[in-house]
């Protein structure tokens, strides 16, 4: 098999062991659910329901509040009970709709198969998504009828999904690639004909050797889609390394995959997005992977939006010992929660739970100049130097070293020998410079 | 709820620390340590353990009486002790390699903050140190290995010298490393000033022969620079870690490699003996292990191959045309001290940089 790769970047132990084999086990609704206002990258939708109102599944529960927003949807009937401020899975506090499940299941319409939905139009599929409330589903969380909407002059080309699933412990995308490569296929070609693409990859790591069979099978005879296997290196999955893993175009600094007529999206969103047209359903659930050595039956799981995690890890059987980090997302990109209250959203891929004895020193020892960071950095940046210039509020330096072009993938933190918390540096700097722009406008 | 630790992400870690660095290196020091048995005796271990323990002793010492935190479990010290010696004769008087570790320490380390902060190696500034002050025990008290010698090792190329006659030249090679021999001859060759003997020598240097003693060991020299081979087995302990990485060793021993070839040798350019300067010297010890130095090297990439190269063309001025046979050390400490001026000037550019639109 010949594998696609990029330069830099690191191989972190994979863990993916504890669940790539469980299948999807649907989750059944909560008493409680609490739905975050914003679960994406852009503007917080804006509630139209109110405190006491009967709503039913599927109903749209807060708007858009602009372009780059997306709506909201119920998982569940039942009444909403409070709209006020509770815990993120990013770690913070934002505004959510408590809604108080009924049981009862009621659509507020029955869900249509709309068979001819490939003759839409692309202006109209694009409204069907965002009126889905779809945004990616890999991580970042970009509304994605924006996505779908690049500007004239940039014409693409070429889609990539992303199947890649580089973070440790994380098997959501790859079991859905497993139970529904259709819905995804079928998802990569609605997204090839709104963008008008001449070419699809699947992009997928060699440790889901099993994926790339299903999909190599099912793509035999397709002229403009393949499979990419690439090579297990983390972050292959960053947008930026997989369009030159898949075609050895690279996106510019501080610029878009569509500069070089590149879409990505995740696999999950392909499969949301197919929902979406055929079914006309909402986003209201996705995959996510519950794991991690202390999770007594680490699961793969079908989630409402909106479940407290509380309750998705006791549906796993708890831990078998006292938890010493809860991370949302993958243990390089993720954050650490203080609690497990927080829900899980449109872009919640996994939670892992680590053993007090896993979560890793953070002491930091004085920089050895090893350059380890500068040989793992994707986008072959200074990681050691830019924290430093940080550190000393130098940040025109970080500026010219690039700080506002770090993916913050974490692979300079993995690999450092003094244990500095490279990435938090950079993340600081990077708002500092952000700041110091505005200011300049 | 118990508390639950928060930290930013990466939530994983590669699980490499200084301390295991720093092990591992005095780890892949040991074939060297024990090859320098095998040819130099016992002799050379003790003169190691001087080196060792007086670098830990001070470097103890000197964070007990600045009250700092005493690191002394990190190896770094340990390191800085071995790399000392084995740039030490093995028959040098005891207390060179004390006063040298003493000095490495403390004017070379410790009072530019400790560990990550010192500008140059502290090893290589203790010998140089050593070297300017006893000049006569840094350079006499070579041994070889007698048992099997002949016409390939040292001893017997002196044998060969002297019952060839050759008077001029007797007296310039009374204990001495191959280095030293052939940059004597050579410079008596070009000169004009030695006879057909001394040609001879010079060929038998480079031969395939001499070559092969070179690699293995069976040779004058420094302590820790005896066998090629045991370095490059320590050496590939490091690389297969990432501990190190290619661009300086590579770099370093490529440039030297061309330049030796091309002024290196006695009937004009292009005739140097490439593989007698690639492993006789401190040069394999050099680029695998000091100049490879985390601390004193330059962390872009670019910069380290232009720190490679810069250390690769200073070793063969000094080796051909200088007052030493021998360059590394003094290369790599020239190139210490440019080093930040190196991360200065090669800047990485992000990932696709400036790069336009290519549709």
């Amino acid at each position: 098999m010949c594998a696609k790769t990029f330069k830099g970047g690191i191989h972190p132990h994979d863990y993916k062991h504890f669940s790539n084999h469980k299948k999807i086990e649907k989750f059944p609704a909560p008493k409680k659910l609490y739905i975050p206002l914003i679960q994406h990258i852009g503007r917080p939708a804006v509630p139209i329901v109110k405190v006491g109102d009967e709503i039913k599944k599927g109903q749209k529960i807060a708007d858009a509040s602009g372009f780059v927003s997306i709506p909201m949807h119920s998982p569940v009937s039942g009444k909403i009970t409070k709209i006020g401020p509770y815990p993120h899975p990013t770690g913070t506090i934002q505004h959510a709709i408590e809604i108080e499940n009924d049981g009862k299941n009621e659509w507020i319409s029955k869900l249509q198969d709309d068979e001819q939905f490939m003759s839409l139009s692309p202006e109209k599929m694009k409204e069907r998504i965002q009126n889905a409330g779809i945004c990616g589903m890999g991580g970042a969380g970009f509304p994605t009828h924006v996505k779908l909407s690049p500007p004239e002059n940039r014409p693409i080309d070429i889609v990539i999904l992303n199947g890649v699933e580089c973070e440790p412990y994380l098997t959501s995308d790859h079991r859905l690639m497993l139970e529904n490569p259709e819905e995804i296929i079928a998802g990569l070609r609605i997204i090839m004909k709104i963008l008008g693409a001449k070419r699809g990859y699947i992009g997928i790591e060699l440790n889901k050797k099993d994926a790339i069979t299903v999909f190599k099978q099912m793509l035999r005879d397709e002229k403009n889609m393949s499979v990419v296997p690439c090579m297990l290196r983390y972050p292959q999955g960053a947008e930026k390394q997989l369009i030159y893993a898949a075609t050895k175009r690279k996106v510019p600094a501080g610029g878009l995959p569509m500069d070089v007529g590149a879409v990505v999206q995740n696999v999950g969103t392909a499969f949301a997005i197919y929902e979406a047209l055929r079914y006309h359903k909402p986003l209201i659930e996705r995959i996510t992977t519950m794991s991690g050595s202390i999770v007594n039956e680490p699961k793969n799981l079908k989630v409402p939006v909106g479940t407290p995690l509380s309750q998705l890890l006791e549906f796993c059987g708890g831990t078998t010992e006292d938890i010493g980090k809860i991370i949302s997302g993958g243990p390089m990109m993720g954050f650490a929660l203080p609690n497990s209250d927080a829900p899980a959203t449109k872009t919640t891929s996994g939670f892992v739970f680590m053993s007090p004895a896993e979560v890793v020193d953070t002491t930091e020892a004085p920089c050895l100049r090893c350059g380890r960071c500068v040989d793992a950095c994707p986008m072959n940046l200074i990681p050691t130097f830019i924290a430093e210039n940080v550190k000393n509020a130098q940040y025109d330096a970080a500026m010219k070293l690039g700080v506002l072009d770090c993916i913050e993938c974490g692979s300079c933190g993995y690999v450092c020998p003094s244990h500095i918390q490279l990435v938090q540096w950079i993340k600081i700097g990077k708002i500092e410079v952000n700041k110091l722009k505005l200011k300049d406008k | 709820m118990n508390l639950v630790n928060v930290s930013s992400s990466p939530h994983l870690h590669e699980h490499v620390n200084v301390r295991k660095v720093m092990w591992t290196v005095v780890i892949a020091l040991l074939p060297a340590l024990i090859a320098a048995y095998i040819f130099f005796g016992w002799r050379s271990i003790w003169i190691t353990i001087l080196g060792v323990a007086a670098a830990v002793g001070t470097e103890a010492l000197v964070q007990f009486l600045t009250k700092r935190p005493i690191t002394v479990s990190d190896g770094s010290a340990v390191v800085t002790g071995m790399f000392l010696a084995f740039n030490l004769p093995p028959l040098t008087a005891w207390w060179i390699p004390v006063v040298g570790s003493v000095f490495a320490i403390t004017i070379g380390k410790q009072i530019f903050g400790g560990l990550g902060y010192n500008p140059v190696n502290p090893a290589l500034l203790g010998r140089a140190f050593l070297m300017a002050s006893w000049p006569v025990q840094m350079t006499t008290g070579w041994a070889t290995k007698l048992a099997n010698a002949g016409v390939s090792t040292i001893s017997g190329l002196k044998q060969t010298l002297i019952t060839g006659g050759d008077a001029q030249l007797q007296n310039l090679i009374t204990s001495a490393t191959p280095l030293n021999v052939a940059q004597q001859i050579r410079g008596d060759i070009i000169a004009g000033t030695a006879g057909d003997s001394a040609r001879t020598i010079f060929h038998q240097l480079s031969s395939l022969d001499y070559i092969k003693e070179l690699f293995w060991g069976n040779i004058g020299g420094c302590i820790g620079e005896v066998s090629a081979a045991a370095l490059i087995l320590g050496a590939a302990i490091l690389v297969y870690k990432h501990y190190i990485e290619w661009r300086i060793p590579i770099s370093y021993i490529g440039t030297v490699a061309f330049l030796s070839w091309m002024v290196g040798g006695i009937d004009g350019l292009f005739s140097g003996p490439i593989l007698f300067h690639i492993f006789s010297g401190g040069l394999i010890l050099g680029a695998f292990f000091m100049a490879t130095d985390m601390v004193t090297s330059p962390v872009t990439k670019k910069g380290r191959l232009i720190f490679g190269l810069g250390c690769g063309i200073l070793t063969v001025v000094i080796r051909t045309w200088g007052g030493y046979p021998e360059g590394v050390s003094y290369s790599i400490l020239i190139m210490n001290v440019a080093t930040p001026l190196i991360d200065r000037l090669t800047p990485q550019k992000p990932f696709g940089f400036r790069k336009k639109s290519k549709k």
